[in-house]
């Protein structure tokens, strides 16, 4: 008689719709297969891993800013170099990270998931889109090797019209990478539209959607706007067409017009999918439902249609009329009051809830503490008296930061840490991710606070030299900025290494009730086996902790 | 419990909110020294400016300590522990989510109309305001008095609105007095007005706020605020420098106010323009091989007509002087630079 050979025990990653050991990450091999690939899945991981190079070689230059800012006058390199370097930190986070950012690395995984689709609905128009990505990105990097651009990430005429760097292969960079969010944004729009399964209605979707279909919105009728303006910057540069420049004819301050007209509603393009992330995250780690759901959603929408109308905010000292700029404060004080919503419906979802403060959810309370000085900051600059004394200060420089880092970023990071198990079906050093999210939130409030009040004593920004009296704030951020680049650097080092030695994840190890969840970590090729079936995206109480799966499963399936 | 963790860490956290925003604020009512937060009250605007600041940052402070306490205690009070289940709560509360839309919505109404009036009190200067033309370029400020004479400094009396129409010869500059808490855009091809009343005699920084190249750093000047009388008599005795001093002298004034020493160097430094130490008299090595030598009108086609002939190892960035320097002033500068031998 044979002896019994016992049932192989399940792949933990594995779930009744499949995934765990077969998977989309090893199905087809070779990097031909990925090159080519339509599957929204490998598209989100090459998107991820271009973007975090990205932020790798952004980070690289504050580095290098930072350090030649420890001291007043020359520390390591010449005024011009200085000038190259926070161009470029500036274009390389803003459009080759941030922008792209959770819509592209995280969305593109995630959403199809979240509808219970197996793709999203223009499949090619999503590899397209990388590859445009990928083209701008070289294009940018091109003028970085031959003479980068000293104009800041704004590009304001009439010195970018006149300056002998490479504006133009950075422009064209930036104008192709445009495609790229066009036709993410395009496809999101009509995934979210089309691809619902029927019980899934507009207020039985998850939350992220709501985030994503709003962001879409924005990349769809904003980005055309910046594409046109950076053509015109370039015919004006290459045929002297006289539109920027008045010893041309021109008009200066109508590039800043429809610069910002994009640029504006682009920082919402940054923090709308994560305010997104960070609805998802909160819930089930709070055991909670989902605090005014309708109230969240409805101000995503808003703040998406209100970007829109607020761009004079940056040029409250241009030149533009009294009038203009009242109508322009007015209507940003407006726009500040959906994000508040928001703020307040994801501390009533912690209230009496059950909350793990596993990583991705320390990251979320990071957020709050980071987005909440990042917002009411947005408050003095929003209001014209106290806008002239701050604008164009490092006041202004610690607002974008703690809303785009301190925002975005941590948001980025606690996406990236909640979906990891699901994307690579691995788990983490929980361990070393709590430590390395306290070193970056206390690294980055060092970096940042100080660049508050040396901003409102006066220090202008983009400044290569400075007055020993701003010194103390410059060192002080400098630490900062070190530490943070440790925290990083030890963020990458255990990530890297849970791909190789990290316990096998399994299908649903938060207890989340999003529909990517029941499938498995990671998830098969075509998403789910079975027919997935919505429910309220937010209600847990089907789901039952198992400690053999060290996950949490239906409480209907046998363990 | 919950009542007592309430108790205890709001009041705790309303105090920390009141020193800080006390520290700034009490300082800032009682005198016009610089604070934490602010440089010092140098104008009659600076005050608005400062009311409005402080008024907003009570809010914030108050706001921030209210989600961040609120934030630390549900952690404390709600972490997960064995046995901890969440409680039923709602998943909505229209009176509530009313309450926290309305009242920061009211909030923001107040702070916009404050800022506004404040602004307003900033831009609308007095019928009878002193006039000084201010001319930004890389990466000099100039201010030109009624008078006609030119400085590289802002003079002005105490206690008088100032009015100052300012433009730019090449990009946007931006002229930024933080102790006045005054910054508006110097556009080429246009005008802006910005006006002070000065209440702080002595030095008061002048930055570029608005990025403009190399230089934009190093591109300050001073408001001298001259006491009661003393205006006067520092314009009288700057005034017709041309009449009074011998032309070198002159030159030697007009390099060091008008933007030659920004880029040329009268000791032999390098710097981003050809030193004018030993210049006079010599061949001059140009941009393709060629020379010139470097006598009277070489001078002054460098000036008029800078990329006329490039010095071999610069760069053609050198903006031109026509219509901002007068021959005879042009004469001074040559006089001077005949003076400096190596």
């Amino acid at each position: 008689m044979t002896a019994h050979q016992p049932a192989p025990a399940p792949h933990p990653g594995a779930s009744l719709h499949g995934g765990g050991a077969v998977n989309y990450l090893n199905a087809a091999p070779g990097l031909r297969s990925w090159l080519t690939t339509l599957d929204h899945k490998r598209i989100g991981i090459m998107y991820l891993i271009s973007i975090l190079a990205s932020f790798l070689l952004g980070g690289v230059f504050a580095m290098l800013i930072r350090t030649e800012l420890l001291t007043p006058g020359r520390t390591i390199m010449s005024a011009q170099q200085y000038n190259q370097m926070f161009t470029l930190h500036g274009a390389i986070m803003i459009f080759l990270f941030i922008v792209p950012g959770i819509p592209a690395a995280l969305g593109n995984f995630v959403l199809p998931l979240m509808l219970g689709a197996k793709d999203v609905a223009f499949p090619r128009l999503n590899l397209a889109s990388w590859y445009f990505w990928l083209a701008g990105a070289l294009c940018l990097l091109f003028s970085l090797l031959f003479g980068a651009a000293d104009t800041g990430w704004t590009f304001y005429t009439p010195y970018s019209t006149t300056t002998n760097t490479h504006v133009v292969a950075t422009t064209l960079g930036v104008f192709i990478l445009g495609f790229s969010s066009v036709f993410t944004g395009l496809n999101f729009i009509v995934t979210i539209h089309k691809l619902r399964p029927k019980s899934m209605t507009w207020f039985r979707m998850p939350l992220m959607v709501w985030a994503l279909y709003a962001t879409a919105i924005i990349q769809v009728l904003a980005t055309p706007v910046l594409a046109v303006t950076l053509l015109l910057l370039i015919v004006e540069r290459t045929m002297g067409v006289g539109i920027f420049d008045p010893a041309l004819g021109g008009d200066p301050v109508l590039f800043q017009h429809f610069f910002w007209f994009y640029s504006h509603p682009a920082v919402y393009i940054m923090i709308l999918p994560a305010m997104g992330v960070i609805s998802e995250i909160i819930s089930p780690f709070s055991r909670k439902h989902i605090f005014g759901y309708k109230a969240i959603a409805y101000s995503s929408v808003a703040i998406a249609g209100l970007s829109f109308l607020v761009w004079g905010h940056h040029m409250f000292t241009s030149g533009q009329s009294p009038l203009a700029n009242m109508i322009f404060s007015a209507l940003t004080f407006a726009v500040a009051i959906p994000s508040a919503v928001k703020v307040f419906n994801w501390l009533a979802t912690m209230y009496k809830g059950s909350l793990r403060l596993d990583t991705p959810m320390l990251y979320v309370l990071s957020f709050l503490f980071l987005f909440g000085i990042g917002g009411l900051t947005g408050l003095f600059l929003g209001s014209l008296a106290t806008d002239i004394h701050l604008h164009d200060t490092y006041f202004v420089v610690a607002h974008f930061h703690y809303v785009m880092v301190g925002g975005t970023l941590i948001a980025f990071l606690a996406g990236l840490h909640y979906w990891w198990p699901k994307m690579f079906g691995r788990m983490y050093s929980e361990k070393w991710g709590r430590i390395s999210a306290l070193l970056v939130f206390v690294g980055f409030n060092l970096t940042f606070f100080p660049q508050f009040v040396m901003g409102s004593q006066g220090m202008p920004r983009r400044y290569y030299n400075y007055l020993e009296r701003y010194r103390v704030y410059h060192e002080m951020s400098t630490a900062g900025a070190y530490l943070m680049a440790i925290a990083f650097m030890i963020i990458a080092v255990y990530l890297a290494h849970s791909l190789v030695k990290g316990r096998l994840a399994p299908a649903n190890p938060w207890g989340s009730a999003t529909l990517e969840w029941e499938t498995g970590s990671p998830p098969p090729v075509e998403n789910f086996l079975g027919e997935p079936q919505p429910g309220d995206p937010y209600d847990f109480s089907a789901l039952v902790y198992d400690p053999a799966l060290q996950g949490y499963r239906d409480a209907k399936e046998q363990a | 419990m919950t009542l007592r963790l309430f108790g205890t860490a709001l009041p705790a956290l309303l105090g920390l909110v009141a020193l800080i925003a006390g520290a700034g604020r009490a300082a800032a009512q009682s005198s016009t020294g610089p604070t934490f937060w602010m440089p010092v009250q140098g104008s009659t605007g600076a005050a608005g400016v400062d009311s409005v600041f402080y008024f907003i940052l009570w809010i914030a402070l108050f706001f921030f300590a209210l989600i961040v306490g609120v934030m630390v205690l549900f952690v404390l009070r709600y972490r997960s522990r064995p046995g901890r289940e969440p409680e039923p709560s709602q998943t909505h509360n229209h009176l509530l989510e009313l309450t926290w839309t309305l009242i920061p919505a009211a909030l923001t109404v107040v702070i916009f109309g404050f800022g506004f009036r404040k602004f307003l009190d900033l831009s609308t200067s007095p019928a009878n305001a002193y006039e000084i033309l201010v001319t930004g370029q890389k990466w000099k400020w100039l201010f030109t008095y009624p008078s006609g004479y030119v400085d590289d400094n802002l003079h002005v009396a105490i206690d008088t609105p100032v009015q100052l129409l300012i433009t730019s010869e090449d990009v946007i500059h931006s002229l930024y007095i933080p102790d006045f808490r005054v910054k508006k855009d110097a556009v080429p091809g246009r005008y802006s007005k910005v006006w002070f009343r000065a209440t702080v005699p002595g030095e008061h920084q002048i930055f570029c706020a608005e990025y403009c190249g190399t230089g934009h750093s190093d591109m300050l000047a001073q408001v001298v605020v001259h006491p009661p009388g003393e205006f006067e008599q520092w314009l009288a005795t700057n005034a017709d420098l041309l009449d009074k001093l011998p032309p070198a002298e002159a030159g030697a004034r007009l390099y060091a106010q008008r933007g030659c020493s920004q880029c040329h160097s009268v000791d032999g430094a390098a710097s981003v323009g050809p030193t004018f130490q030993g210049v006079f008299g010599h061949l001059v090595p140009l941009k393709g091989g060629s020379s010139a030598p470097a006598d009277e009108n070489y001078l002054r086609e460098s000036i008029l007509e800078p990329q006329a002939k490039i010095v071999a190892g610069f760069e053609p960035v050198m903006p031109t002087y026509k219509g901002r320097l007068s021959d005879r002033e042009i004469t001074a500068i040559i006089e001077y630079i005949k003076t400096l031998a190596p």
